[in-house]
């Protein structure tokens, strides 16, 4: 797929996401972490309110220690909303059982040590563990819907392969095999570009718009990469000391003043020829930036 | 792909108690008695499915009455300890997890002599005792073994093998204070030992709790797969992860309870059987633990088996043969962790 293909495809999104009905609704949104019951807040997420449709893909961007990762646990339903409101399809999140939550939210974290070696095939079958009760050992359907999943991002020869023998794109695409195996309607990515090089990152979110576009997914993605966000994002959330600064498209976002003010680096923003900004490292030989 | 299937899990099972019940008829042959292994199998059978058994009195009075019973507590002993050594090894995500490493074993038996001390007429009291030492002292390596807020696999290994020679040290001092029992029966039953026979009243009471800890461990073993794979990615599967770990945790410390009030400390089988059913059958705790528990019975009935053969007619206790196998598969495990 060429990445002009993308972007028409990118700004039909936008287009359709305006008849489309508001899958999540972020609105008002806060939280507060606090060491004991009565003492001063550690961390505050200030009130954050933006809204995505299906087929849309929102990027959640800001640098570390940003509330990012707070507000993505707020809309994965793990923690709970200190004021406001975090809905799916009209269902508060935070209030769904986790079996209903994990059939409608899938998560893709940054990976995590295995303890026992597993197949990619099995790893990817846990997908189907929110369907399952009890003992109930996989029928033939979540094997058949296990191994599409597999398929759609490209990774049914590695099935059989040990997940620890795998490369950590290779990973990446049988994590995100088994989010889609949980048949969701809202997929989280929580930084998932991090231990990737840079051809991976770039396969990695080429899917991801293709499947949000195939499988008509709300994607959320958790992200420090200012150009991969320009990119392939319908809509920006930036977040800077706990609090969110602006939502909107990426060229609505990438504002020189307050990406430099955000991200405490000098930095360059040009509009694209298809509309999306590209953001470019300024010469930092003056040393002004140093910190003292 | 080949997932796990329920014929295969049966199919494992029963295979895996056609050799247990080789290894009994061979645990029943060897002794001082001379019995055909023809004669023991036909008859073992016949109790199995509740017949008569026909065989001279004064052979059956030392196969069924005295042999047969310590076999008995040997599978269930064996079973209990392989299945707590396969939770923890979940729960705490450490590979190495066994009771006796981290110490719970040792908990248990301080709970059983302080038990013995204090209230030593009533019959249950025992297994309760020990039931408690086991959940306290894992509840303390748990948060002994933290750091950061995260489990920590080289801190927990060290908090549990502090805590155990902590408790050891403790068990020494209390067992100098029980002047009225015999000291070496005590300090062979530490030691891990199954020719103490259990009273009859008990038996029930055992087996029963025996069945609700691995009963209500094996209602999670789909959702301990999903946690082996990261804690955090299994609430996200709709894993309640608190509601299994708790369950998993005082079902693993029952079961250790119970192993440890009738047999004293037996090391390392939590760790050498799980691991050997693992190489063989896979990490699925779906068949794990049911081929843990049976593997299990099998290791202490044929270590027991050993133990009283090998310097006949002095008896080793069955504790010192497992930690001698065991004690040098750990070490081997923490190289290859390591490496």
């Amino acid at each position: 797929m060429s990445t002009a293909g993308n972007t028409s495809s990118a700004a039909d999104a936008v287009t359709r996401g305006g008849e489309a009905p508001v899958r999540l609704n972020v609105e008002q949104a806060s939280y507060a972490y606090h060491t004991s019951g009565n003492s001063a807040p550690l961390f505050t997420l200030a009130a954050t309110s933006f809204r995505a449709r299906q087929r849309e893909i929102v990027t959640i961007l800001g640098p570390n220690a940003s509330g990012k990762s707070t507000l993505l646990k707020l809309i994965a339903g793990s923690l709970e909303p200190l004021s406001g409101r975090v809905e799916l399809e009209g269902f508060e999140i935070s209030r769904l059982d986790a079996r209903t939550r994990a059939q409608r939210i899938a998560m893709v974290h940054q990976e995590s040590a295995l303890l026992f070696p597993t197949r990619a095939g099995e790893y990817a079958l846990q997908g189907r563990h929110p369907y399952g009760r009890l003992m109930r050992f996989e029928t033939p359907e979540d094997i058949q819907i296990t191994e599409n999943a597999l398929a759609q991002v490209g990774a049914t020869h590695l099935r059989d392969r040990w997940m620890h023998e795998i490369s950590g794109g290779e990973k990446q695409r049988v994590i995100l095999a088994r989010a889609l195996a949980q048949q969701p309607i809202l997929l989280l990515l929580d930084e998932p570009t991090l231990h990737l090089d840079i051809g991976a990152q770039v396969e990695l979110l080429e899917r991801l718009r293709q499947l949000a576009s195939e499988n008509r997914y709300t994607v959320v993605v958790v992200t420090h990469e200012l150009s991969l966000a320009a990119e392939f994002a319908d809509q920006v959330v930036l977040m800077h000391n706990g609090r969110c600064l602006r939502v909107g498209t990426p060229a609505e976002v990438y504002r020189q003043d307050l990406l430099e003010q955000v991200f405490d680096a000098p930095l360059d923003v040009e509009i694209g020829p298809e509309g999306r900004p590209r953001v470019h490292i300024r010469g930092a030989r003056s040393g002004q930036y140093l910190r003292r | 792909m080949k997932p796990l299937t329920f014929t295969r899990v049966i199919s494992i099972c029963a295979a895996l108690l056609a050799v247990l019940f080789v290894v009994v008829v061979a645990a029943l042959k060897v002794g001082a008695v001379p019995i055909s292994i023809s004669d023991l199998a036909l008859n073992l059978a016949r109790t199995i499915f509740g017949r008569r058994i026909e065989m001279p009195s004064e052979y059956r009075m030392i196969v069924f009455d005295i042999r047969f019973p310590r076999i008995v507590l040997g599978m269930l002993v064996g079973g209990a300890l392989s299945v707590a050594g396969t939770s923890f090894q979940a729960l705490l995500r450490n590979p190495l997890a066994d009771p006796y490493v981290l110490g719970v074993s040792s908990g248990g038996a301080v709970g059983a002599i302080l038990s013995l001390i204090f209230l030593p007429r009533i019959p249950l009291v025992t297994p309760l005792g020990a039931f408690l030492g086991a959940i306290a002292t894992i509840s303390a390596v748990y948060f002994l073994g933290r750091r950061h807020g995260q489990l920590d696999s080289t801190t927990l290994l060290l908090a549990g093998i502090i805590s155990a020679s902590f408790l050891s040290a403790l068990i020494s001092f209390l067992v100098t204070t029980l002047a009225t029992r015999d000291l070496r029966g005590i300090v062979f039953w530490l030691m891990g030992d199954l020719s103490t026979p259990v009273p009859d009243s008990l038996h029930w009471a055992l087996l029963a709790a025996l069945l609700l800890g691995i009963g209500s461990i094996y209602t999670t073993a789909a959702d301990l797969n999903v946690i082996t794979a990261g804690e955090r990615e299994a609430t996200h599967l709709g894993v309640d992860v608190t509601r299994v770990k708790l369950v998993v945790y005082v079902s693993a410390s029952l079961l250790t309870g119970i192993a440890v009030s009738v047999s004293g400390a037996i090391g390392y089988v939590g760790l050498l059987v799980p691991h050997a059913m693992r190489m063989l059958f896979g990490s699925d705790y779906r068949i794990l633990i049911p081929a843990s528990a049976i593997g299990g019975a099998i290791a202490v009935v044929a270590a027991d088996t050993l133990a009283r053969t090998v310097m006949a007619p002095t008896e080793l206790p069955v504790g010192a043969v497992t930690a001698m196998l065991g004690a040098p598969f750990f070490i081997y495990l923490l190289r290859r962790r390591l490496s």
